[in-house]
């Protein structure tokens, strides 16, 4: 058992009113809220040992770099990763996939496919048209069911030896659904294909073994899994990151410099060019310490429970409709009722201090799917109430009065 | 016919006798609802207005030296948005139009959708108003 009202003393955010009532913060999926213990970290970092890292010989670089690479082998052993140096600290998710976009552009031969599946952000579809257009590889989409989850049939149907990448997410944004990654890394491999797994919804809710998945890439943001903005998580395979090229010319990322050749420094420095964001990354192994000091088990049963509560209380609304009714989903309810704009109903919630988010969530191809503008957005968290789901229900209930 | 700033004097008037935001809202769901409805033929992309998270169509008519303004939105605070605008804004001569202010959206509460971080493209919207004047502006010339 969770003791939440004991972990949400943990985040000075949630003492806060929004236009006058106490937040009821539900765009989780958006960013995670970050509690003291990280706030600290970034506080502590600053106040006392600020520094450029890996190349002072002055203690506070050392510090710094210590803390910094303590931070990514906490990182290492969060994702069970096999090497420290699997291990790329990026500005986000999407800066991620597009490191392995950019190095898949020299490895890629035309007439070659890319799998992606029709649940994806926008942040995993855009890099791989892009990488299509400079390759003249072909992208093929597996697409989606009624219910929010992959055509499993049509994913089988894809697999050929023609196929070189899939991306597919562990967790859709929009909708929630946990996808079978297990078995389409498996199927992929099969057939002599390499898989990246976008992890940023899955990680605040999952602890993933990328060993035992086999994941080729991983990826995630720390924001989410209550880090830092700017940073983000990238999981290669050793083998796989010795085979891409670097993404950024600069400092940090080098061996030997001349005019005439330049050589690259080894794992991770060679994906990290210029001064890191050291701060982030430090505060991104607090944020982990600290999700797993709760754990995970428990973070995702809690969570489960609020996903179960939040969706029956819904439910009992009239003309509500539900997006994404997976059995296996993370505690994201997306909606709309009746044909009342998403926009409208997150505009009068707002006023009722409650945050949820609106609109197509970066993911329009599902959206074209269910031939809908948007959805309303309410996702939890292990630091959200059953009290706070029946305010949030009240006031969609007042909402859906003023606006019908 | 009243100046844009009588006008908006008298809107801001409204307002101001709403006591809290519940008012004001339905107000403009209110409003909302007797917008001037747009042309169906004029609801395509070519009159969509980007930056909104709600679909909003603008059409503008000169007759006479004055801009008549229609419009529709998916969503219907949105729309209540834009009819304060239209209320504002229509049947002035395209010169008044440029040359007015628009901070009475301040004075009746909406502030905050005028950051341009708001998704309903308020903004934008004053923008392809005074987009359609300054185009007819040129035409009387």
């Amino acid at each position: 058992m969770l003791d939440v009202k004991k972990i949400r003393e943990d985040f000075p955010i949630l003492k806060r009113e929004v236009n006058g009532n106490p937040l009821i913060y539900f765009d989780n999926a958006a960013t995670s809220q970050t509690p003291q213990v990280v706030i600290d970290a970034i506080v502590d970092y600053y106040s006392n040992y600020n520094a450029n890292i890996h190349r002072g010989v002055h203690s506070l670089s050392q510090e710094a770099t210590d803390a910094y690479e303590e931070a990514r082998i906490k990182i290492q052993k969060h994702f069970n990763a096999a090497k420290p140096y699997e291990i790329i600290l990026t500005a986000g998710t999407t800066h991620a996939i597009n490191l392995v976009a950019h190095g898949f552009a020299s490895i890629l031969k035309e007439g070659e496919e890319i799998l992606v599946s029709a649940l994806e952000h926008h942040s995993n579809i855009v890099p791989w048209q892009m990488l299509c257009e400079k390759t003249g590889a072909i992208l093929k989409v597996i697409p989606q069911t009624e219910s929010g989850e992959l055509d499993m049939d049509a994913f089988a149907k894809a697999l050929s030896p023609n196929l070189k990448l899939v991306f597919v997410n562990h967790v859709s944004n929009a909708l929630g659904t946990i996808n079978p990654i297990e078995h389409i890394i498996k199927e992929a491999h099969k057939v002599g294909a390499t898989v990246l797994i976008d992890g940023a919804q899955a990680t605040p809710h999952i602890k993933p073994d990328v060993q035992a998945l086999d994941a080729d890439f991983y990826v995630c943001s720390a924001h989410k899994i209550c880090g830092p903005t700017g940073v983000g998580i990238l999981y290669g395979k050793e083998e796989w990151l010795t085979k891409l090229p670097p993404y950024q010319g600069g400092g940090e990322m080098i061996d030997q410099v001349s005019f005439e050749k330049t050589t690259y420094a080894g794992l991770p420095h060679k994906f990290e060019a210029g001064t890191p964001n050291i701060c982030g990354g430090i505060a991104t192994g607090a944020g982990l310490d600290y999700m797993n000091a709760i754990g995970f088990d428990n973070i995702a049963r809690y969570e489960d429970e609020l996903l179960q509560y939040g969706t029956e209380k819904l439910l009992e609304i009239e003309g509500l409709k539900i997006y994404g009714t997976s059995a296996h989903k993370t505690a994201v309810i997306s909606f709309n009722v009746g044909n009342i704009h998403p926009y409208d109903i997150g505009t009068i919630l707002d006023k009722l201090g409650i945050a949820v988010r609106t609109g197509h969530h970066c993911a329009q191809p599902i959206m074209e799917y269910y031939k809908i503008p948007g959805t309303v957005r309410a996702s939890f968290s292990f630091y959200n109430t059953k009290e706070e789901i029946d305010t949030f229900v009240a006031g969609l209930k007042r909402a859906v009065t003023m606006l019908s | 016919m009243a100046s844009i700033k009588e006008i908006q004097d008298e809107i801001v008037d409204e307002f101001s006798m709403f006591e809290d935001w519940m008012q004001r809202y339905e107000y403009m769901i209110d409003l909302g609802k007797s917008l001037p409805m747009i042309d169906n033929q004029f609801k395509t992309d070519d009159y969509i207005i980007k930056g909104c998270q709600s679909k909003v169509w603008v059409h503008a008519d000169m007759t006479d030296g004055e801009i008549a303004f229609t419009a529709d939105s998916d969503a219907i605070i949105t729309k209540g948005i834009i009819a304060i605008l239209i209320r504002a804004f229509s049947g002035q001569p395209p010169q008044a139009i440029i040359d007015a202010d628009t901070s009475f959206i301040d004075e009746i509460g909406l502030k905050d959708h005028l950051s341009p971080t708001r998704a309903n493209g308020l903004v934008s919207m004053i923008k392809q108003i005074k987009l359609y004047a300054v185009a007819y502006q040129t035409q009387l010339n």
